[in-house]
């Protein structure tokens, strides 16, 4: 490095860990991370705020149904990405209420990494 | 085009010229003008390259002459690189990932236990932590007993070498109370310390701190003779020591203290003995205190340390306080800075202690190593997080005969992660402070998760000048910072 220079020696490991992982220009032909498409192919931490592929990020009242009655305007990773909505979203009843109607959703579902399947849409 | 922003870091200036602290990592860079001017335009508002271009670089498409520190394309595209390669800048869109909250692995080993062999003290100090209004545990009639027993003692020493795990040496420190009330165990404990240690094949070193009032010649001759590391309880001359180091009945401490620390120095040679400042609200004279107590006294180092106390004592520093103690240890740092540069010895410790922390890069997940590296032993036996809290049920982790309770300990680690200190987490300082002190905070607060607010502009200061003296260093004496590696690699090597 030319305009910076490593003083302590947290600094030069820094330096010495950056060693292989050109950042900012890129050489010709060889594209960074930077401009990936990070929707749901999830390659490390996610570099903005992390909204699935759908998610809606509005509350549809009812949470099985939308407005209409139907579930064709629900947010849709619940069709897809339960994950996300069901650990992560900031507003939870996005996902079918557990504790009140759908007591049962997970019961087929002994571990989410194997049975994910089992878990099923429902329906108003 | 995106726009490029700084990330955190404190820019500092030392010997002239601009340095950068980056905020996790605890790196410091020095910057030419280049990355300096680029750093700086960043810190105000997000830019674009263009932007950057026309600011910086001399600005043709704005129709003004290029004039001599203006940068070319080349150097800012450079610069621009450098800094992204350390996070000290960033694309704006692309906000940084908070860093993951990792627990250290269990077991994790024991460096240092501190043996409270007494909760009984000769001294009543107005201000002390351990007996005032602010105290964890009664010690008069708690349920613990007021000395350590032979037994507890050997029991804790037995518990120290099986936690200490791979780590060849293993610190025991004793603490009271009055330490030295306890001195019988004392000795038997250093001796079953020293014979166990060369059964399982480790080393084992000993300090303990003291108010220096039980000193005699056979004690101070024991002590060289086990080369055990000694911290002077004493807040400078007579006038400053006799205001709340008293006896019980209000007599200074000074007068007896002063004649019996000065033959502890004569004699006691083979470690370095260090004092120990507390500094209270009332007249703060650090740079007297500091020479009185190197220059007359004759000690090696002296560190000094805020009172831990609630906010509404008499001798509870206020904000203003705090002002004056940071203005107070400028002054003393930078005249540890001209006598380390002359190539003489300092002992103003508190410097020297941050330094090497800056100059390792150390960026905390937790302030201090208690409830991992250090534990505190009550008289009977039960373990806490550290000596201030040793004998309290509620900061329990465990006992010397049952181990630790990594349970607790684990649910200790979890709400105590500087991830969890959200005032925190804006604040550039955070590397090093990581929320500061469990007691302290327990303190003032109640809690020992909540951050030390009290302190944050004393702490950001005082990093800042210690960042200043460590830059000057770097560039004036950097052999002096070289001592730093060594005791990273004989730690490492041992």
């Amino acid at each position: 490095m030319n305009h910076l220079k490593a003083i302590n020696k947290k600094a030069a490991r820094v330096e010495r860990a950056t060693l292989r992982e050109p950042q900012g220009r890129p050489e010709p032909g060889r594209g960074t991370t930077e401009h990936d498409v990070v929707a749901l192919q999830r390659t490390g931490l996610p570099q903005a705020p992390h909204f699935p592929v759908g998610c809606s990020l509005v509350f549809s009242p009812g949470w099985e149904a939308d407005r209409t009655g139907g579930t064709a305007g629900l947010c849709q990773p619940v069709e897809r990405d339960l994950f996300d909505c069901h650990i992560g979203c900031y507003w939870p009843a996005q996902v079918p209420d557990q504790l009140n109607h759908a007591p049962d959703w997970t019961a087929k579902c002994a571990a989410a990494q194997k049975d994910w399947r089992k878990i099923d849409l429902i329906f108003p | 085009m995106s726009a490029w922003v700084a990330r955190e870091h404190h820019r500092f200036e030392a010997a002239g010229k601009p340095f950068v602290y980056l905020v996790p990592s605890a790196a410091i860079f020095a910057l030419d003008d280049a990355a300096d001017s680029v750093l700086r335009t960043l810190s105000a508002r997000p830019y674009t390259r263009e932007e950057l271009a026309i600011v910086l670089g001399g600005a043709t498409a704005v129709g003004r002459a290029r004039s001599a520190s203006t940068l070319d394309a080349d150097s800012l595209d450079a610069a621009i690189a450098e800094l992204t390669r350390v996070q000290a800048i960033g694309k704006a869109a692309a906000p940084v990932a908070p860093t993951p909250k990792v627990i250290p692995l269990a077991p994790f080993p024991l460096t240092t236990m501190v043996l409270n062999v007494t909760n009984q003290c000769n001294l009543s100090c107005t201000y002390c932590y351990e007996y005032g209004e602010d105290k964890i545990v009664d010690t008069e009639n708690g349920k613990q007993p007021k000395f350590m027993s032979e037994e507890t003692a050997r029991e804790s020493v037995d518990f120290m070498l099986k936690e200490s795990g791979s780590n060849k040496l293993a610190h025991i420190t004793f603490f009271g109370g009055e330490t030295l009330l306890n001195f019988p165990v004392l000795r038997k404990t250093i001796a079953y310390a020293k014979q166990r240690a060369a059964e399982v094949g480790k080393d084992v070193d000993f300090s303990l701190t003291t108010n220096a009032t039980l000193l005699k010649p056979e004690i101070i001759e024991f002590l060289a003779e086990e080369r055990v590391g000694v911290t002077i309880s004493i807040d400078g001359p007579r006038e400053v020591q006799d205001k709340f180091r008293v006896f019980q009945n209000g007599t200074g401490s000074y007068d007896i203290v002063a004649p019996k620390i000065k033959e502890l120095l004569r004699r006691h040679r083979s470690r370095p003995i260090g004092a120990r400042v507390t500094l209270t609200s009332g007249k703060m004279d650090v740079k007297r205190i500091y020479q009185h107590l190197t220059e007359e006294i004759g000690f090696w180092e002296v560190g000094f340390a805020p009172v831990t106390t609630s906010p509404n004592r008499a001798h509870a520093i206020s904000d203003g306080g705090y002002d004056e103690m940071l203005s107070q240890f400028r002054d003393l740092a930078y005249e540890f800075l001209e006598t380390t540069v002359a190539g003489r010895h300092h002992g103003f410790s508190n410097v020297k202690e941050t330094l090497e922390e800056l100059h390792k890069g150390v960026s905390k997940a937790f302030p201090c190593g208690a409830g991992l590296g250090l534990l505190g032993v009550a008289t009977d036996g039960d373990v806490a997080l550290c000596h201030r809290f040793a004998g309290s049920d509620a900061h329990q982790l465990g006992t010397v005969r049952d181990g630790i309770d990594r349970q607790a300990q684990q649910t200790f680690l979890e709400q105590h992660h500087i991830a969890n200190k959200t005032d925190c987490h804006t604040c550039w300082a955070r590397p090093l402070c990581s929320g500061g002190c469990y007691h302290e905070a327990h303190t003032r607060y109640g809690e020992t998760t909540h951050p030390n607010l009290h302190y944050c502009n004393w702490i950001r200061g005082w990093t800042d000048v210690c960042l200043r003296i460590y830059g000057e260093l770097s560039e004036r004496n950097p052999a002096f910072l070289a001592q730093f590696d060594d005791e990273e690699m004989k730690e490492l090597v041992s």
